[in-house]
């Protein structure tokens, strides 16, 4: 049965990428009247992966099927407008200096007056037009605090979440301490595994409790960003960038130094078993540990999340680069065994993620069994 | 040229981290060949290594990402 | 190079949809269903050591029947046994006094018996001696009917107690 769905899957996914190519291929033949740029896979990759003020749904990157996000800008008082004033703005051109390569960048109308957009960054105008200094345009910033592709996708995260662990609680509510039925008998084995297998185990018996609604929360928020933002179209890349895994890196490490017991603050101060000449040394080494080991989270769940687009996307591209259907036989299976990857990828993250988690707050709410064995030892 | 060097940093990234996760595998199946009722902690043992060794790796990764794209 | 750059906006609306995410959900979600599990753990564990514990007294109450039983089964064989010697005991008495008994009526009918014989007997010596009487009468009267057989009878009698 399994494989029969696997073999419809694929054969689905094959036609539905081939009507797309014809499509496409419709398109680039219309853009070779307009004399359009040849498909870019970098570039198309990288819109996808990074942050937008628009839903791109379907069609050309520029005059395809966008929603727009309103753009919200602190600069001298809040400014509300939509980002349609952006992208149907009118173009500025420019040349970089370093290799005389042209860019262009979009010049706000109505309410985004005064405004430039430029790789989905806000710039201030500068007499009508952007300054580049080496790559970037050398203006000002206003302070941008846009509801873009990401933000509205966590919105559609948190209320996913929301739902699933409230209709969760509400089953617990009404039936009392009974087995699981309907939604909580998916999410009590994941909740379960989340208290025993991370919490308890790494942390420790005694102590696990406090951080046990962190751990979960932190587990399923990455967890279904990361199922979400594997679907085509619905999902954005949210758990795949640097700004939302640095908040969560962050708030790993202030939880980490906050439960630091005094054992915990030794062991970087005065690591039991080094001479004290080495002190000196080894005192700023553990405090960049400190740091690093957040960073590690930070990087890791960002890297292997932007990865796997990457993967997936530049499988798909295979079609478009040779632009032949013909070659959806062999991309297609692969994008697809990577996408069924990312699946696991996509637990494996949110189970390291909170995993490491547990085990900096175990080492930072240890009972000092080091020194103990550290002394056994001498 | 950028992407093409970045590419072989790339590889080179891919080459170390699968050496790493390779020798991790393998001596995890040892473990549990040897003692296969601990086969359960060897495996999260064996995880949490090849999550390290794999996040060293895409550093290298995003590193030549980044090398391919200088914006 | 802005892919590893941090977006503000992004990291600003991060923190707002995280931490109303962790309030919200330590309150309404994770309390009530960690709760719930919780007390459903309790319940399992007293539950089973409840059954456990039953289990024990079980094993503790089958040997008590167990001792019971033979100590029932060792009353009734010594009532058995009681009432099997009792009854061999009043059927040998029966035996006994019936055998005394039988002895007795003999003795009495023997007694009887030998006296009715000794009275038939007397009575008949009686009338034996009687008939003899009458025969002797009889005879002596026939004898000494005539003077010659009178005669004859003293010349034999004295015969005979010449003879003695």
């Amino acid at each position: 049965m399994a494989w029969n769905n696997v073999i419809k899957t694929f054969i689905l996914s094959l036609v539905a990428l081939t009507i797309n190519s014809s499509l496409w291929a419709n398109e680039s033949a219309e853009g070779a009247h307009n004399e359009e740029k040849p498909f870019n896979v970098n570039e198309m990759i990288m819109h996808h992966i990074k942050d937008a003020h628009e839903w791109h749904l379907w069609g050309p990157e520029h005059g395809g099927t966008s929603i727009y996000l309103p753009i919200l800008l602190m600069d001298g008082g809040l400014k509300v407008f939509s980002a349609s004033h952006f992208y149907h703005g009118t173009p500025g051109y420019a040349t970089l200096e370093k290799n005389d390569e042209q860019v262009s960048y979009m010049i706000g109308e109505g309410p985004a007056a005064g405004y430039a957009m430029y790789h989905e960054k806000i710039y201030k105008l500068e007499n009508g037009e952007l300054h580049f200094h080496g790559e970037h345009p050398s203006g000002a910033k206003p302070l941008d605090l846009s509801i873009t592709k990401n933000v509205v996708f966590m919105f559609i995260v948190a209320l996913v979440f929301l739902l699933i662990m409230f209709s969760t609680a509400k089953h617990f509510k009404k039936n009392g301490a009974v087995a699981p039925k309907g939604i909580a008998k998916f999410t009590e084995p994941l909740i379960l595994f989340v208290r025993d297998d991370i919490a308890k185990a790494n942390i420790g018996e005694k102590k696990y409790k406090k951080y046990v609604p962190y751990l979960l929360t932190i587990f399923f928020f990455i967890l279904i960003s990361n199922l979400l933002g594997l679907i085509p179209i619905l999902g954005a890349n949210l758990s795949g960038n640097i700004a939302v895994t640095l908040f969560l890196a962050v708030c790993t490490l202030i939880v980490t130094v906050l439960s630091g017991n005094k054992h915990y603050w030794a062991h970087i101060f005065a690591t039991p078993g080094v001479p004290k000449a080495l002190l000196p040394i080894m005192i700023p080494i553990e405090l960049v540990g400190i740091l690093t080991k957040p960073f590690a989270l930070m990087v890791r769940l960002f890297a292997n999340m932007t990865a796997g687009h990457i993967i997936i996307l530049a499988l798909v591209s295979i079609i478009f680069i040779n632009k032949s259907a013909s070659w959806g036989a062999l991309s297609v299976p692969m994008a697809l065994f990577i996408s069924v990857l990312e699946l696991l990828v996509a637990f494996l993250q949110a189970y390291l993620f909170a995993m490491l988690s547990a085990l900096f707050i175990g080492a930072a709410v240890d009972e000092g069994h080091h020194e103990e064995h550290a002394h056994e030892a001498h | 040229m950028y992407g093409s060097i970045a590419a072989i940093g790339a590889g080179l990234a891919v080459l170390g981290a699968g050496l790493g996760i390779g020798r991790i595998g393998g001596s995890a199946m040892d473990a549990i060949a040897r003692q296969p009722e601990a086969s359960g902690k060897i495996q999260t043992a064996m995880i949490i290594a090849a999550a390290l060794i794999e996040g060293v790796a895409l550093f290298g990764v995003v590193v030549g990402l980044l090398g391919g794209n200088p914006a | 190079m802005d892919l590893v750059l941090p977006d503000f906006g992004l990291l600003f609306w991060t923190a707002l949809v995280f931490s109303i995410l962790l309030i919200l959900l330590a309150k309404f979600a994770w309390k009530p269903i960690l709760g719930a599990v919780n007390e459903r753990e309790q319940k399992i564990t007293e539950a089973l050591e409840l059954a456990e514990k039953t289990k024990t007294e079980m094993k503790a109450m089958q040997s008590q029947n167990e001792a019971l039983i033979q100590e029932a089964r060792a009353e009734r064989d010594a009532i058995v046994r009681d009432a099997k010697e009792t009854a061999t005991k009043m059927v040998e008495e029966a035996k006994n006094g019936a055998k005394l008994e039988a002895e007795k009526v003999m003795s009495n009918a023997r007694d009887m018996i030998n006296s009715e014989k000794a009275a038939a007997i007397s009575e008949l010596k009686n009338q034996v001696a009687s008939f003899s009487l009458e025969i002797a009468e009889k005879i002596i009267r026939g004898e000494m009917s005539s003077d010659e057989k009178q005669k004859a009878l003293a010349e034999k009698m004295a015969a005979d107690v010449n003879l003695n």
